[in-house]
C-alpha cells in the first residue's frame, strides 16, 4: 500500500516563484557552458568571430556587449559572460541569483541541494581571467557543466516532489523550451538564410549545433545517413525523445501543472494550460515541413513569445506575481 | 597519558574548569571523557577542527556580518572539545530555568492587568511603566494559558566556586538554538569517537517541542493549526536560524509580504489563494510587526496584525510587550520576583546587582567603578559594557563621565571570575571562559533543552562571549 502524500499543505506563492526561478538560473549556467564550449571547439578558423556573435546574438546580448568590447573576440566573450559580475546574463548574475533562490526556499529544497548551491557559487565567484584563457575555457566549462548536472541529479534524488518540486521542474522546462528556439532561431539564420531545407550543409557547423544541445549523439542515432536541415530543425523543435526538444520540454510542462490542478487543486493553472494546450497543438499539428514552408523564423519568434507568456501566466495566477 | 594529548599542556589555574573539576567526587563518564582526550593528540584534533570549519562553511551553518555594502557569512566558530553538565547538575538547571520562566510570565501578566506588584511595592512603578520594554497596547490582554514567554533563553555563569548564577534573561526573540542542534550533528560527524558508549541526553526533539507549544497556543477549535515562522527575510544575520526551526518544525518560513490581514484575520498567500494561519512564531522585533500599530516605515511586518492577535483569531509567540521582563533593571528584582509569585526562593541565584537608578546604588558604582563591571540597561550583545577591573584610568574617568550624565541608563555588577573550558586555540590547549544559555519553550507548560548553547570567550581572558565580538560555540552534553 502506497502513503499518498499531503495534499493540504501549503506552499507559499513567492516560495513557488523561487523555485521556478532556482531552476531556470541552473538551466541557463549549464546551456550557457555548453554554448561557450562548443563556440570555442569550432570557432579556430577564420570564421571564429562570426561564432563568438552568434552566441552573443542567442543571448539577445549583441548591444550590451558592444557597449563594453570593440569586437567578439573569444576572451572578451568569455570575460563577458563567465566573470562580468555587471552582466545580467553572465554565469556570475546567474549563480548568484540562483543562491538567492535557493537561499529563499533552503527549508524546502534539501541539505545536499543546498550544500552542493553554496559550493558551486564559491567556485563560480572565484573565477578570474587566468580560468578563461584560451587552455583553461574548457576546463572551466567543463566545470560548469558538471556543477549543474551534480545539481540537477541530486535534484532528483532528494527534492521531495510535493509543489515546490512541480514548480521547480516548471521553471527547468520553460528554460529549455526558450533556449532550444532560440538556438534553433540563431543558427538556422546563420547557417541557411536562403531557407534551402533540404541542402546537405557543412558537417562541423551541424555538430556544433547538435553538441550545443546535447543532442550530437542522438541524433546520429535517429539519422545515421548525414545532416538535412530540415531534419535537423525537426529533432529539436518536435523530437519526443530528445529531452531538451521543444515539444518534451512542453510535454512535461503540461503534465506538471496538469497534476498542480488535479492534485493540489489549483485553479491558477487554467490561463497557463489554456494556452499551453493551444502551443502544443500548433505544433503537433505541423510537420517540420509545414513549419519551413511559412516560415522557421516567424514561427520560433512566436513560440518564444507564448513561451514567455506562460511563464508569466503561472507567475502571476500562482507565484503572487 | 600522551605528551601530545589535548589535555597534556592545559592549565585552568585558579579557575573553575568545567572538565577537570578537582575536587568533586568521581564521575565515571568525565572519567572516560579525561581519559579519551589525554589519548587524542592536539594535532589530531586540530585536524578535525579544520575539517568541522571547512564543513560548516560548505553548509551555510553561518551568521551574516555587514559591513558597509558587503555581506559576509561568517561561521561560529565552533571548539570541538565539549561542555559537560553531570546529571545533578542539570537537574538544578532545569528546575531553575522553569521556575524563572513562570515568574516572568505572571510578572508580565500582572503588570498588564491588575499590577499588584507594583502596588505593594515590590518593584518600583516606574522602572515598569516608564521602562521601554513595556507596550500600553497590551494592558488588559489575555494571551492563552498566561504564555507570553514561549521562548526563553537564559544566560547563565558560574563562578570560581562553580556557583550557578543568572546574568540575564532573554524574552523577547532570543536566538542560538540552532546552533546547539547543529554542534552535536557536527561533534557526531567529526568527533563521534569521544561520545562513543557515553550516555548524553539527545537535542533532536526541539523542532518537535516547538511545534507542539505552537500548536497548544492557536486559537480555540483549530483541530491542525497552520504554524508559520516569522522572518525578516533572507539578508537577515539569524536567518540561518529561521530555516532550520521552520524545517524542524517542518512549518512554512515567511516574511511581513506572504501575510495579509482580511476580516480581522490573517491569511497567508499561498499557491492556492489564501489560507488561513494560527499562530505566528516570529523572530521580528515587536517594533517592526505590525506598520499600524508600531513603527509606521516597518516594510517587514504586517498591518493589522496586533489587532487580529487581539481579537483572538491569531497566536503571537513570544508575546509583544515582554521586553519589560528582561530588561536589565528588571532583573535585579527577579529573586524578589520569583518569591512574590511563588512563595519561592529562586532555585538559581542573580549575580549581585545595583541599579545606579538609586542614589544609593550609584554611589557604590562610582567608587568600586574599578572592581565592577558596568552595563547599559537597554543594549544586548555585549556593547558599550564596562569592565573596570580590565579598564585604563583614561577608560574608567570618561565611563564615570557617562555614568554620571544618565545614572538611570546602568547596572553595576561585581566582576565574576567565570568558569573556563579546554579550548583549542592557535598556541595549544588553554582555558577561555565559557557560558550557557538554556533554552526553554513553553506552551501550555514549559519544556527545556537538555544543555543549551555554550559560549565561549576565544580571546585569552576575555570575559565577552557574544558571537559579536569574537565568540565561538561548544557541543553541550548533559550527561543522563
Amino acid at each position: 500500500m502506497s502513503e499518498a502524500i499531503s495534499t493540504n499543505k501549503h506552499l507559499i506563492a513567492r516560495h513557488a516563484g523561487s523555485a521556478l526561478w532556482l531552476a531556470r538560473y541552473m538551466e541557463r549556467i549549464e546551456n550557457l557552458a555548453r554554448l561557450i564550449d562548443v563556440t570555442k571547439t569550432f570557432a579556430r578558423d577564420a570564421e571564429g568571430g562570426r561564432n563568438w556573435l552568434s552566441l552573443l546574438r542567442i543571448n539577445g546580448d549583441a548591444a550590451a556587449f558592444f557597449e563594453k568590447h570593440a569586437a567578439p573576440e573569444a576572451t572578451r566573450v568569455a570575460e563577458f559572460y563567465l566573470l562580468d559580475a555587471e552582466n545580467p546574463t553572465s554565469v556570475q548574475s546567474a549563480i548568484r541569483s540562483a543562491k538567492d533562490n535557493a537561499r529563499t526556499l533552503r527549508a524546502l529544497i534539501s541539505t545536499e541541494m543546498w550544500l552542493q548551491i553554496n559550493v558551486f557559487q564559491g567556485r563560480i565567484s572565484a573565477l578570474s581571467a587566468i580560468d578563461i584563457a584560451a587552455e583553461a575555457l574548457s576546463g572551466v566549462c567543463a566545470m560548469l557543466k558538471e556543477g549543474v548536472q551534480a545539481h540537477t541529479g541530486l535534484t532528483e534524488g532528494t527534492f521531495y516532489r510535493d509543489q515546490c518540486w512541480h514548480f521547480y521542474m516548471i521553471g527547468r522546462h520553460l528554460e529549455r523550451a526558450d533556449q532550444i528556439t532560440r538556438l534553433i532561431d540563431t543558427k538556422f539564420d546563420a547557417l541557411m538564410p536562403t531557407a534551402v531545407a533540404d541542402a546537405v550543409i557543412d558537417a562541423g557547423e551541424w555538430n556544433e549545433l547538435l553538441r550545443a544541445a546535447a543532442g550530437y549523439h542522438a541524433y546520429r542515432r535517429e539519422y545515421p545517413h548525414g545532416y538535412v536541415a530540415r531534419e535537423v530543425a525537426g529533432f529539436l523543435l518536435l523530437n519526443a525523445a530528445f529531452p531538451r526538444s521543444a515539444a518534451l520540454s512542453l510535454a512535461q510542462l503540461d503534465w506538471h501543472l496538469t497534476t498542480l490542478r488535479s492534485r493540489y487543486h489549483l485553479r491558477g493553472c487554467a490561463q497557463a494550460l489554456e494556452r499551453l494546450d493551444h502551443l502544443r497543438t500548433m505544433l503537433a499539428s505541423q510537420t517540420v515541413d509545414d513549419i519551413l514552408g511559412r516560415g522557421l523564423s516567424p514561427f520560433l519568434d512566436w513560440v518564444q513569445t507564448e513561451v514567455a507568456a506562460l511563464h508569466d501566466d503561472i507567475v502571476t495566477q500562482l507565484c503572487g506575481g | 597519558m600522551r605528551r601530545d594529548g589535548v589535555l597534556a599542556n592545559y592549565d585552568p589555574g585558579s579557575l573553575f574548569c568545567e572538565m577537570l573539576r578537582p575536587g568533586e567526587p568521581p564521575n565515571s563518564a568525565l572519567t572516560l571523557l579525561r581519559e579519551r582526550l589525554r589519548n587524542l593528540p592536539v594535532e589530531s584534533l586540530r585536524q578535525r577542527a579544520a575539517d568541522a570549519e571547512r564543513d560548516l562553511l560548505a553548509r551555510g551553518i553561518t551568521f551574516t556580518v555587514y559591513s558597509d555594502a558587503t555581506a559576509i557569512d561568517r561561521i561560529l566558530p565552533f571548539d570541538l572539545i565539549p561542555r559537560v553538565i553531570t546529571a545533578d547538575e542539570w537537574q538544578t538547571l532545569e528546575a531553575g530555568v522553569v521556575q524563572r520562566v513562570r515568574a516572568l510570565n505572571l510578572f508580565l501578566h500582572d503588570v498588564y492587568h491588575d499590577q499588584k506588584i507594583l502596588n505593594d511595592g515590590v518593584v518600583p512603578r516606574e522602572l515598569v511603566l516608564g521602562n521601554a520594554g513595556y507596550c500600553r497596547a497590551m494592558a488588559g490582554f489575555h494571551p492563552p494559558h498566561g504564555t507570553y514567554v514561549h521562548v526563553c533563553g537564559t544566560d547563565i555563569i558560574r563562578d570560581k566556586a562553580g556557583r550557578f548564577l543568572v546574568l540575564e534573561d532573554n524574552a523577547r526573540t532570543p536566538s542560538g538554538v540552532a546552533y546547539v542542534v547543529e554542534n552535536r550533528h557536527m561533534t557526531l560527524r567529526v568527533l563521534s569517537d569521544l561520545m562513543a558508549g557515553l550516555r548524553v541526553r539527545s537535542v533532536d526533539d526541539y523542532g518537535l517541542r516547538l511545534h507542539r507549544a505552537m500548536a497548544e497556543i492557536a486559537p480555540g477549535g483549530v483541530s491542525d493549526p497552520q504554524v508559520v515562522l516569522l522572518s525578516p527575510g533572507i539578508y537577515n544575520s539569524a536567518y540561518f536560524e529561521h530555516v532550520f526551526l521552520a524545517r524542524e518544525m517542518g512549518v512554512p518560513l515567511v516574511e511581513g509580504r506572504d501575510l495579509v490581514v482580511e476580516d480581522g484575520r490573517v491569511w497567508m498567500r499561498t499557491t492556492a489563494g489564501l489560507t488561513p494561519v494560527h499562530t505566528i512564531y516570529r523572530r521580528l522585533n515587536d517594533d517592526f510587526l505590525d506598520p499600524d500599530a508600531f513603527r509606521p516605515d516597518s516594510q517587514l511586518g504586517v498591518p493589522g496584525l496586533m489587532d487580529a492577535w487581539r481579537h483572538g483569531t491569531v497566536a503571537i509567540a513570544n508575546a509583544v510587550g515582554t521586553g519589560v521582563a528582561d530588561d536589565k533593571a528588571v532583573y535585579a528584582y527577579m529573586p524578589r520576583i520569583i518569591h512574590y509569585y511563588l512563595s519561592e526562593n529562586a532555585i538559581l541565584p542573580n549575580v549581585d546587582t545595583r541599579s545606579c537608578a538609586d542614589a544609593e546604588g550609584l554611589a557604590y558604582t562610582l567608587a568600586h567603578l574599578h572592581e565592577l563591571v558596568v552595563k547599559p540597561v537597554a543594549e544586548s550583545g555585549g556593547y558599550g559594557l564596562l569592565i573596570g577591573p580590565h579598564a585604563s584610568a583614561a577608560e574608567l574617568d570618561e565611563f564615570r563621565g557617562r555614568l554620571k550624565a544618565n545614572p538611570a541608563n546602568y547596572i553595576s555588577q561585581p566582576m565574576i571570575s567565570l568558569s573556563v573550558s579546554p579550548t583549542l586555540c592557535g598556541e595549544g590547549v588553554r582555558a577561555r571562559h565559557i557560558d550557557l544559555r538554556p533554552f526553554a519553550v513553553t506552551g501550555r507548560d514549559t519544556w527545556v533543552l537538555p544543555g543549551g548553547l555554550t559560549r565561549v570567550a576565544l580571546r585569552p581572558g576575555s570575559l565577552v562571549v557574544n558571537s559579536s565580538q569574537g565568540g565561538g560555540s561548544k557541543d553541550t552534553w548533559v550527561l543522563a
